[in-house]
């Protein structure tokens, strides 16, 4: 009843819902970078640490303060985003006229320090969080079982995913964005504060890791080194997608997840390594990637 | 907090002289270690159009830059509307009233037309409305959803001067504005102009045509190698026409 032309239903649509609750987080961190980098060019390392900081803060909160999961997904985020001021502000700003190398350099030395800091005190195995009451159960579907839990994932995170688009796409503050992307030197003279821009900016994008991670902690193992983990594939992604490219990290943050998933499927060895041999693939024959502009 | 201080003492003195939009004593520009302008001295009043003429590479556009805090270092006074302004932070610049066009125009590509119109914040309540630019310049509403990178180089320019009248501005610092345009395009903008000025709108113009110029300017200041070398009023062209010849190598 479950296979047809010899292929397990089951198995395949289960692979698949892997694939799209991996695609959604992926979609989530390189949306992050993707605003980071557009605005100020400078690749944020730091981004899987940010992410495995949302999961523990998500975590240590409803440990030692009794903050649930729903308080978590609004107060967590505001908190790693308040980080990502403070890193932009005082560590990477005064090096910002520098070459990128350097704050490229920064943010990964501050991810070593994050996730050294918290394998010291956590230790490297994982913690586990539970899934909020609500979300707790799923529904029988014909060709599956689908936890409620990961479905919530899935549709939250294409809500915050397409309103982020959309903010930046379509509202007056985007176009500053945007324009202070091409400008920052005009947008400056136009009368536009661009460094508060710029921290305001960093830190919704650091934001945006604090809340895959506050996601993330009920389905993944809470681990240090969760964040290093996600980042090498994150980073394929946004260059698969397009460096910059805010709709293309998007779509290619899903796109992404659902084809490991179905690699997981058909030929299970190669699920690890699908998405570099995409990248090449890309790169080889659009180097600015499917959604970027090129140079 | 001392720039604060220092903002407020120099209104105080430059409170009995109102008329006086732009006042730039002793201006030193650099640009990382090149010293570009050299002690320029120069006053713009209340609905002059003035401009700055002279050879490339004279400082002129490093003049404009240096009003509105885009170079490297720089000494010396520069009051706008009676505030010094040579500690204040770029972005506060604008909101004295300042409207900056820019060389290379700065259309922003990733924006349509209207969302580079209504981009730069209002600096003063009293802009034009979007229907009165759209009435000065019909090219423009023909093309308000398009890309700003897919506009001929006049509507860019058109654009990136109806960008700055909707803020509010009324000092207008414009940077060759007719380069690489056509005749009718640059009449259409000597027109324009005139419109402005009769508005009360204060303007100071780097331009290096001069016959464009001439038409339109109440003084003229000549620039060579980042000093004012000569002032020139609208009614001494006549007379100093052989020195403008020299210094502009026409």
């Amino acid at each position: 009843m479950t296979t047809i032309f010899g292929i397990n239903l089951f198995a395949l649509f289960g692979q698949l819902l892997v694939g799209l609750i991996n695609g959604s987080f992926y979609a989530l961190l390189s949306l992050g970078l993707a605003i980071i980098f557009g605005l100020l060019k400078i690749i944020n390392f730091a981004q899987g640490a940010l992410y495995m900081l949302g999961a523990f803060c998500a975590l240590l909160a409803l440990k030692y303060l009794g903050i649930n999961y729903w308080y978590a997904l609004i107060l967590v985020p505001i908190a790693v985003g308040i980080v990502g001021i403070l890193m932009e502000r005082f560590l990477i700003r005064p090096i910002a006229n520098e070459d990128h190398l350097y704050s490229l350099l920064l943010t990964f030395g501050l991810a070593l320090i994050i996730q050294g800091a918290f394998t010291h005190a956590f230790g490297s195995s994982g913690l586990s969080y539970s899934i909020p009451e609500e979300l707790k159960g799923g529904i029988r579907l014909p060709f599956m079982y689908l936890p409620n839990y990961r479905a919530w994932i899935i549709v939250a995170s294409i809500i915050t995913c397409v309103g982020t688009w959309w903010m930046i796409e379509k509202t007056r503050l985007g176009a500053y964005l945007r324009a202070g992307t091409e400008n920052p030197k005009l947008m400056q003279a136009f009368g536009i504060n661009v460094p508060l821009l710029v921290t305001l900016t960093f830190g919704f994008g650091v934001a945006l890791a604090g809340f895959a991670g506050v996601m993330a902690a009920p389905v993944y193992s809470v681990s240090p080194d969760m964040g290093s983990n996600i980042l090498i594939v994150v980073f394929a992604i946004v260059v698969i997608g397009g460096m910059g490219s805010i709709g293309g990290a998007i779509i290619t943050g899903l796109g992404m997840g659902i084809i490991e998933g179905l690699t997981k499927y058909f030929y299970p060895e190669a699920s690890n390594t699908i998405i570099f041999l995409v990248m090449v693939v890309v790169l080889l024959l659009k180097p600015a990637g499917l959604f970027g502009k090129e140079a | 907090m001392n720039q604060q201080v220092d903002i407020k003492s120099h209104a105080h003195i430059q409170d009995g002289n109102h008329r006086e939009k732009i006042r730039i004593s002793n201006l030193h520009a650099f640009y990382g270690e090149s010293h570009i302008l050299h002690g320029i001295d120069m006053t713009v009043y209340q609905g002059e159009l003035v401009t700055l003429i002279g050879r490339n590479g004279a400082g002129r556009s490093t003049t404009l830059k240096a009003i509105m805090n885009m170079v490297g270092k720089r000494t010396g006074q520069i009051v706008i509307n009676g505030q010094e302004t040579l500690n204040m932070a770029a972005h506060k610049i604008a909101h004295l009233g300042l409207g900056f066009c820019p060389e290379e125009r700065g259309i922003f590509a990733s924006l349509n037309v209207e969302e580079n119109l209504m981009l730069p914040p209002k600096v003063r309540s009293d802009g034009m409305s979007v229907d009165e630019i759209y009435a000065m310049f019909p090219n423009l509403y023909e093309r308000r959803t398009s890309q700003g990178n897919k506009l001929s180089g006049g509507e860019q320019q058109m654009l990136a001067l109806a960008r700055i009248l909707r803020t509010g501005a009324n000092i207008l610092l414009l940077d060759e504005i007719t380069e690489g345009l056509a005749p009718v395009i640059v009449q259409k903008l000597g027109e324009v102009l005139k419109q402005l000025k009769d508005r009360g709108l204060t303007i100071l113009l780097v331009e290096q045509n001069f016959r464009f110029a001439a038409h339109i300017a109440d003084r003229h200041y000549v620039m060579e190698h980042g000093h004012i070398v000569e002032e020139v009023k609208a009614n001494e062209l006549v007379e100093k026409s052989e020195l403008l010849n020299a210094y502009l190598g026409v």
